[in-house]
């Protein structure tokens, strides 16, 4: 057979690559104004409510493996079809560097497991530079989002309270759900030692927003997709609607190769190779919307080479795929004992923490290091799964049994039936989740020895940490141990030392990879202005991480969002002005 | 019915939601299609093709000989015994899910057969037979002298570090298994309507919920109104 690439006859107004967040906001805005799009999804159809793929309400039991994470990194139950490493897509990294890359390919990408944790940047995590010197300022700052903060947060739901804290701003929120037992814990130890805390912010429907989507039913299982639709998902919350405008052809399994660009330079749609038949295919738009997450984005335009951009495509500043930055992280557990043989009932409550700890210190000048981190926290009565159990002589020798005396650590039998009872919900873990600072020597270029099953060359990742990022996971580690023994907690393991870096996790480990296109007024050092618009390629943007000049300690994805309806909008007033 | 229709039946909020996820549905309604219910194991776990084949692969393969499985259940059932609330590891079927864990992760593989091999030279050495045939009280004088870690004499560390692995094996087997599951007393994944810590706990642990805390969450009668913003200032 004859290699042949077929063709789409269809031209779409607008075509969007990746259907996570970034691209299920456009989907949404865009075909709700009219627009005829191309969806392009690297994955299958995903549907939580969708009983062949549905993991919500399972049991342990149901998996053989109950519930471990051999074939998805987080859990049987976890719903992302990917991880850290997918069959036949690998991807390379320099030598003495490290990044690891998590992607998902489904239908709304990898926002069907997120925590939820939905934060908005403050003005200061705009304007960085400005107070520390370091890295760089954004172009735009937080008056310009916040118009649409307040609309994401209308249209998709997130629940938290008003706390007119500086540089955590308020928004639209629902009500929280109460605190656990070991939050108000927790809270009590860290209020000690001025930690504060407050009730999350998670885009899980306490409430109801509107009548397409159910309330949430408390099962804490918000990583396996909602059937409800009571969390955010791209996938059922921006992509379903946007589909029943009938604007919107989805094509799943659909691996977008390059962006196409004729002799002027302008994208002209993209070609892709089917999954299914695994034959090339070429799609026309009049606009091309980048959505595949940040790596995937700048892997895709710098193999967009033409000879109008013989550098990759929208990539005059050599800039794409340079300011590659993940969050920090570092974690620890405890155990507090007076919650041992604690009594039962259901607490899972929503999918995740009911409280966290802001950033606090913004205003200390002597830490050895000038970003933030927030802090994250898990225990009590969960649902077992593989893991359950384990490392219990690390455990029962530290407390008194119930007769009040040690004992050896370990053992078996009855006794040790009884301690796994015994220290059921007793243990707990913070996690802390910190701002980086963009350098533009880390970074993921195109690997010139090494394709994909698809014969499309993969990303090579060069990534270390720095001093600054090294210290402030000390710091965390610190604060850590400082709230464990101002609550009476016994911490649990050892205290990673400057031999590990203070146990801060590989580069990517956060899932909070941002930067790779970042946005600016100056062409030179920036890959999109701050309408996410290619400063090359007029009719070319990016709305994934990858714009994202520095991504402050606050997850990324309701920035994502709100940059995506903003780039959404400004890409339709321009459409209608004629200018794109 | 479409997907779509199916999903407008599930949305009612509130807690009737989580009755509709019971199974309780109008009757005109199709049942395979009162999405989703968790007693529906005809449909398998959520896998993708790829990850039921993976399943299906390992299930047709056998690791350990029945030597090992049988001693494998003589120290499943050391480790967690049958008491008055629940019953044995091997009543939960521990056995079984080590034989496929084995499968799906191997590097249990090696710890695990050595360990079992190490486990039977010792009770040779000690009573000339393998661990399957000794007596309760010979079976136990080995394991207690490698079921504790941290006082393990040097001789024995080898066999300490095995038993600490089958030990969580088998603790994680039990644990999530619907017989462990009901004796550790855990009742959520299920439908509920979260509205605090009992009154009865938060007062034995000397916690209670702040003023601004009980103003500001959420009351369960709220959860199925839409929410107004009218009133709202950020």
């Amino acid at each position: 057979m004859s290699f042949q690439i077929k063709e789409q006859t269809k031209t779409y107004d607008i075509c969007i690559v990746g259907s996570g967040a970034g691209g299920g906001m456009a989907a949404h805005v865009l075909s709700e104004a009219g627009f005829k799009i191309a969806l392009m999804e690297a994955g299958p159809h995903f549907d939580p409510a969708n009983a062949e793929q549905r993991t919500q309400l399972r049991w342990p039991w149901e998996s053989p493996r109950r519930g471990a994470g051999t074939v998805r990194p987080f859990g049987d139950f976890d719903m992302a079809y990917g991880g850290w490493e997918i069959d036949g897509e690998p991807y390379t990294k320099e030598q003495g560097t490290e990044f690891d890359w998590f992607r998902s390919r489904m239908l709304g990408g990898r926002t069907n497991h997120w925590g939820r944790i939905s934060l908005r940047f403050g003005p200061l995590d705009f304007k960085r530079k400005d107070f520390d010197g370091k890295g760089d300022n954004w172009p735009i700052g937080y008056d310009d989002v916040k118009p649409y903060y307040d609309k994401v947060d209308k249209m998709i739901g997130v629940f938290g309270t008003r706390e007119n804290i500086p540089n955590e701003p308020d928004g639209y929120f629902l009500p929280p759900p109460k605190p656990r037992l070991h939050e108000l814990y927790i809270k009590k130890g860290a209020q000690k030692v001025g930690v504060p805390m407050i009730p999350s912010r998670l885009s899980i429907l306490t409430k109801r927003i509107n009548n397409k989507r159910g309330a949430c039913f408390f099962c804490n299982q918000c990583s396996r997709s909602c059937s409800v639709y009571g969390d955010f998902s791209s996938s059922s919350v921006l992509v379903n609607p946007a589909m029943e405008t009938g604007n919107v052809d989805l094509y799943v399994n659909a691996m977008v190769r390059e962006v196409l660009t004729n002799d002027e330079g302008r994208a002209t749609g993209v070609s892709y190779v089917n999954k299914e038949d695994l034959q090339e295919y070429t799609l026309k738009a009049k606009v091309v919307i980048m959505a595949a997450s940040a790596c995937s984005s700048a892997r895709i335009l710098l193999n967009s080479k033409s000879a109008a951009h013989p550098n990759g495509l929208a990539n005059s500043s050599d800039l794409v795929g340079k300011y590659l930055h993940d969050s920090t992280g570092a974690s620890r557990m405890g155990l507090i004992p007076s919650l041992l043989d604690r009594k039962r009932y259901n607490e899972d409550g929503v999918g995740g923490m009911h409280l966290y700890t802001p950033w606090w210190l913004n205003d200390s000048k002597n830490l050895g290091f000038t970003r933030g981190y927030h802090i994250e926290y898990w225990g009590g009565m969960g649902m077992p799964a593989y893991g359950f159990g384990f490392g219990m002589e690390k455990m029962n020798g530290q407390v008194p049994g119930k007769d009040g005396k040690m004992k050896k650590a370990g053992g078996y039998g009855l006794d040790f039936k009884n301690d796994l009872r015994r220290f059921y919900g007793a243990t707990f873990g913070m996690a802390g989740r910190g701002e980086s600072i963009p350098r533009k020597d880390n970074f993921c270029e195109i690997d010139q020895n090494v394709v994909d099953k698809y014969g499309i060359p993969v990303l090579k990742f060069h990534y270390k940490w720095s001093d600054e990022e090294r210290k402030q996971a000390q710091h965390m580690h610190d604060t850590f141990e400082e709230v464990i023994h101002s609550m009476g907690g016994i911490a649990l393991g050892d205290r990673p030392g400057a031999e590990t870096d203070y146990g801060l996790e590989n580069p990517g480990r956060i899932i909070h990879e941002v930067g790779t296109t970042r946005m600016g007024d100056d062409p030179k050092t920036s890959v999109v202005n701050r309408y996410n618009q290619a400063h090359d390629v007029p009719n070319l943007f990016v709305v994934d991480g990858g714009p994202f000049v520095s991504q402050a300690d606050k997850n990324p994805t309701w920035t994502i969002l709100a940059l995506a309806w903003r780039a959404s909008d400004y890409l339709k007033e321009e459409m209608k002005r004629m200018n794109i | 019915m479409d997907r779509r229709e199916t999903i407008k039946t599930l949305v009612i909020g509130g807690v009737a939601s989580g009755f509709m996820l019971h199974g309780c549905v109008p009757v005109e309604e199709k049942k395979e299609e009162a999405t989703p219910q968790p007693a529906d194991n005809g449909k398998g776990y959520g896998r993708t093709p790829e990850e039921a084949a993976r399943d299906a692969e390992l299930n047709g393969k056998t690791f350990f000989t029945e030597h090992e499985m049988a001693t494998i259940a003589v120290l499943a059932d050391i480790i967690i015994p049958a008491d008055d609330t629940s019953g044995s590891a091997t009543e939960a079927g521990v056995p079984e899910f080590i034989e496929f864990i084995v499968k799906d992760i191997p590097e249990h593989q090696v710890p695990l057969r050595g360990g079992l091999m190490w486990l039977d030279r010792e009770s040779g050495q000690r009573y000339n037979k393998q661990i399957v045939s000794c007596s309760a009280e010979e079976r136990e004088n080995i394991v207690k002298d490698i079921a504790y870690p941290e006082e393990v004499i040097p001789e024995l560390k080898q066999g300490a570090v095995f038993f600490s692995r089958i030990r969580n094996l088998v603790a994680t087997g039990f644990y999530t298994s619907q017989i462990g599951i009901k004796d550790l007393g855990y009742v959520g994944n299920t439908p509920n309507v979260w509205d605090g810590v009992p009154q009865d706990v938060l007062d034995k642990h000397g916690m209670a919920y702040d003023e601004k805390m009980l103003q500001n969450s959420i009351k369960p009668e709220d959860r199925g109104e839409i929410m107004d913003w009218e009133n709202y200032n950020v």
